[in-house]
């Protein structure tokens, strides 16, 4: 113990945690002040005031907000995300199998962005302000310029109803190999890909060009090395702070922000599951939903954190 | 011919500049430059900063910085033509036949990399040995550099190792794969004299033994000397004279070169303290975050009309004294006493007047002024604060205060980038002038400047000292300045007074081992003085 690394690890897992219990606060309160009843929207318009009176007793309703809050938190902390109010089920079944077919989109979407995003990135560097940065740019901001709906059914269109490469409804199923499974998500891990391709493009550029303005990039010059070697060994391992923040916030947006994209494709992923249970008022499946968002958001974040932290060679080797 | 190793004919190179308020047009910095290296020789490009000569040093590797370009002549090394090789072979030239040392080599190293992997980088790159033989002669010349554990010290990281170290190791990257030229560029103009002095004759050691060509740049002719067979002087990019190390310090032919020769030539009589000090410094303690200390017990007095130089390395706590007496950094234990009352230690306690009394001017003068204002406005924002001066009358004593730094009104609308180091660092005089002080401190203010520059300046302050009867606390790591304009030097080392009083005082013998180490680090324009200071030196210094 004692190294500075550690040190700043274990703080900021430590402030990681106390974000997240904040956040299951903001999401209560949040919740509770939506409007409507569930109990009368469970029984529909037709409801006897006596029968809603029953279920609100009996769902608990009547109890302080307080006091619901610290049960459900208990629920959280012992694994148990409550019960769906509009069909009984157990919330935990439908979410785990909602969120890992949310990650397996957002995986494969990270998969081919992240990497390209970065080789455009330095060859962006490497043709700075000649045709195929400009090209790269140009290319990327109109894609992010661009709504995904928009991107999404103009994919859908032309490459899935024209040509008929990709079917266009994305609903995987447990008996598809992985290579059906692939086809089937083919076009909104594309326009997911699209989406946030620019911004770490962008990044990456900026932060390298950023570095290559250093006295060691002219040392590397005249000691003889190749334009790619210097940027491969010499800039971007001094800009990987940066670029690894901008991935994670995307990647955050992959999982979280997936939502419009997961409705287009009529997708079965966590995104959907949220919308549909918003309009029943299901209130215990929103919080649950919310709250896995927000840990993947505080999760990720942490790991940028600590990347930046170890890629820093002076909290990694102190004096 | 066979034994021209490099030789430049008529270089010509260009840059474009894009002066504010003006169309970007195309200037010519390097006029036909030519010169001559064999094998094995050095050769000292000494000029003021604009003079070209890093850049001449850089067209050897056939290199520009920042949009410089070589216009015109031929460069060649070892018989070939560099400038008409494409990229390839120019990769093939760099770091192969011609290595670089910088100025600043804490800067020079890539942050993230062990000091081992870059100084073998380059011999790797061309093949020239394995890896086990590179890292073996790395070790080698790390020893022969004087570097401290030269087994483990190519396993550190740069942010590891002090600043002279640093230039050392670059020194090593350089000499690693073996080399027919190395441009030095500067290599000791960032460090403590005393650091300079283990510097550079590590590097003159390491030239003698390997028996590499050297093309050696600075600004500074004592220096040069040392190291060098002939010397080049420069000026705006024009060659002024050509000769041997001898003739150019014992008997230079043009006046450019008897000027630089005989740079601090200010001479400055001391006066005789008085029995009331403007400034009472007593027993100041102060650290920051209360950890350690960087000033121990230091008192010192500041006489009306007179100047004091801190003198002292980087660390020895000189700059936290001026924090100190300016209320930046409140002290832990003493007191300041300011023109017969106590001062408040903190600066936010302290009244307007306090203030006004004591001004103080940068090494920074480029920092230390708002770029988007003129020198009419810097000028006069002390005049208007303090005084409460406004339109014509803040104007008329605007244009004083430019007539008595030696500008006058013509430069009263004019923005700071449109002034040269000095003019800068004039307005920052003038701007403390403003508020009529009766102690300025002076915080490295010539350190920035080219030795002739520096002189206009220092003769400047000498002259309003006269006039305005103002006391000044010089901060310096320069002698020469010291014994130019002081009328008390304090010496400190590591935080601690080591010896103070009247100049004549201080610059008699006999001395302690540290303020004999900082007088005779301070190089001197004779042939010899190197090795006859290292033969003669009791300790070494704090940065080593």
């Amino acid at each position: 113990m004692g190294h500075p690394i550690l040190n700043l690890v274990a703080q900021r897992i430590a402030l990681g945690l106390l974000l997240l219990f904040l956040a299951s606060g903001l999401i209560f309160i949040g919740t509770q002040i939506l409007p409507g009843d569930v109990a009368q929207s469970i029984l529909g318009q037709s409801a006897t005031p006596e029968a809603v009176a029953n279920l609100r007793k009996e769902l608990g309703l009547n109890d302080p907000a307080y006091v619901r809050y610290f049960k459900w938190l208990a629920g959280l902390l012992q694994g148990d995300l409550g019960t769906a109010l509009s069909n009984g089920k157990p919330i935990g079944e439908a979410v785990s199998y909602r969120f890992s077919n949310t990650i397996f989109l957002a995986s494969w979407a990270a998969l081919f962005s992240v990497p390209l995003a970065v080789i455009l990135g330095l060859f962006a560097v490497q043709y700075k302000n000649r045709w195929p940065d400009k090209l790269i740019s140009g290319v990327t901001l109109a894609s992010i310029s661009l709504p995904e709906f928009f991107i999404g059914y103009l994919l859908m269109f032309y490459v899935a109803v024209i040509l008929g490469w990709f079917p266009s409804v994305s609903i995987p199923n447990e008996s598809m190999s992985l290579l059906e499974k692939l086809d089937t998500i083919a076009l909104p891990v594309t326009v997911l890909v699209l989406v946030v391709l620019a911004h770490m493009m962008r990044m990456t550029r900026a932060a390298i060009l950023n570095v290559m303005q250093s006295a060691y990039i002219e040392t590397a010059e005249l000691k003889g090395l190749s334009p790619f070697t210097v940027i491969r060994k010499h800039a971007f391992p001094n800009a990987i702070a940066p670029i690894v923040n901008v991935i994670m916030i995307n990647l955050a947006y992959l999982v979280v922000g997936v939502i419009i994209v997961e409705s287009i494709f009529v997708y079965p992923g966590l995104g959907q599951y949220l919308v549909d249970h918003v309009s029943k008022r299901d209130v215990p499946v929103v919080q649950a939903c919310a709250l896995i968002f927000a840990s993947v958001y505080i999760t990720l974040n942490i790991i940028a954190d600590l990347v930046s932290i170890i890629a820093n060679p002076r909290l990694r080797h102190p004096k | 011919m066979s034994d021209n190793l490099l030789e430049i004919k008529n270089l010509k190179i260009g840059a474009t500049v894009y002066p504010p308020g003006e169309k970007p047009h195309d200037i010519t910095i390097v006029h036909d430059v030519s010169l001559i290296l064999k094998k094995g020789q050095v050769m000292g490009l000494i000029g003021e900063s604009g003079a070209g000569k890093s850049t001449i040093g850089l067209s050897s590797m056939s290199y520009g910085r920042g949009g410089v370009e070589i216009t015109g002549g031929e460069v060649f090394v070892n018989g070939r033509d560099i400038l008409k090789i494409q990229a390839h072979g120019l990769r093939e030239l760099r770091g192969r036949e011609v290595t670089y040392v910088s100025q600043s080599a804490a800067a020079s190293f890539n942050p993230a990399m062990r000091l081992m992997d870059q100084v073998i980088e380059t011999t790797l790159l061309h093949g020239l040995s394995s890896k086990a033989q590179a890292e073996e002669r790395a070790v080698e010349l790390f020893r022969s550099l004087g570097l401290p554990d030269p087994e483990n010290i190519g396993n550190r990281y740069p942010h590891q190792v002090s600043g002279g170290q640093l230039q050392r190791v670059m020194t090593a990257m350089a000499l690693c794969p073996k080399p027919d030229l190395i441009v030095f560029d500067e290599p000791t103009t960032a460090l403590d004299v005393t650091t300079q002095i283990d510097v550079l004759a590590a590097i003159k050691k390491a030239i003698k033994d390997t028996g590499v060509a050297a093309l050696y740049i600075t600004h500074d002719l004592a220096v040069v000397a040392q190291v060098s067979d002939e010397i080049l002087v420069l000026r705006h990019g024009n060659m002024v004279e050509h000769g041997t190390v001898q003739q150019i310090i014992e008997a230079p032919k043009e006046e450019y070169t008897q000027e630089l020769v005989k740079a601090h030539s200010i001479t400055h009589e001391e006066k005789k303290p008085t029995d009331n000090p403007i400034l009472r410094v007593e027993n100041i303690t102060a650290s920051y975050e209360g950890t350690i200390k960087v000033l121990k017990d230091v008192s010192v007095d500041i006489h009306a009309g007179q100047t004091l130089a801190v003198v002292g390395e980087s660390g020895s706590g000189k700059s936290t004294l001026a924090r100190v007496i300016t209320g930046l950094l409140p002290p832990s234990e003493g007191r300041i006493v300011f023109d017969g009352k106590e001062l408040t230690p903190a600066l936010v306690d302290r009244s307007l007047d306090d203030l006004r009394e004591l001004q103080m001017i940068y090494q920074m003068a480029d920092v230390a002024m708002n770029p988007r204002q003129t020198v009419g406005q810097i000028i006069g924002r002390p005049l208007e604060l303090y005084f409460g001066m406004k339109g014509a009358e803040k104007r008329k004593r605007v244009v004083e205060l430019l007539d008595e730094i030696e500008m006058g009104e013509m430069f009263i609308d004019r923005y700071p980038a449109e002034l040269s180091g000095g003019q800068k660092q004039r307005v920052c005089i003038a701007r403390s002038l403003a508020a009529k002080p009766k102690l300025v401190i002076c915080d490295e203010v010539t350190s920035a400047l080219d030795p002739l520059v520096a002189d206009g300046i220092l003769k400047l302050l000498l002259d309003l000292q006269k006039i305005e009867n103002v006391a000044y606390l010089f901060i310096t790591h320069d002698l020469a300045t010291v014994k130019s304009i002081s009328d008390s030097i304090a010496v400190m080392y590591l935080g601690e007074l080591v010896r103070y009083g009247t100049k004549s005082e201080v610059l008699s013998p006999p001395f302690d081992d540290y303020t004999d180490l900082l007088l005779s680090s301070v190089p001197e324009m004779k042939l010899g003085w190197l090795e006859e200071v290292l033969a003669h030196r009791k300790m070494e210094s704090a940065g080593n």
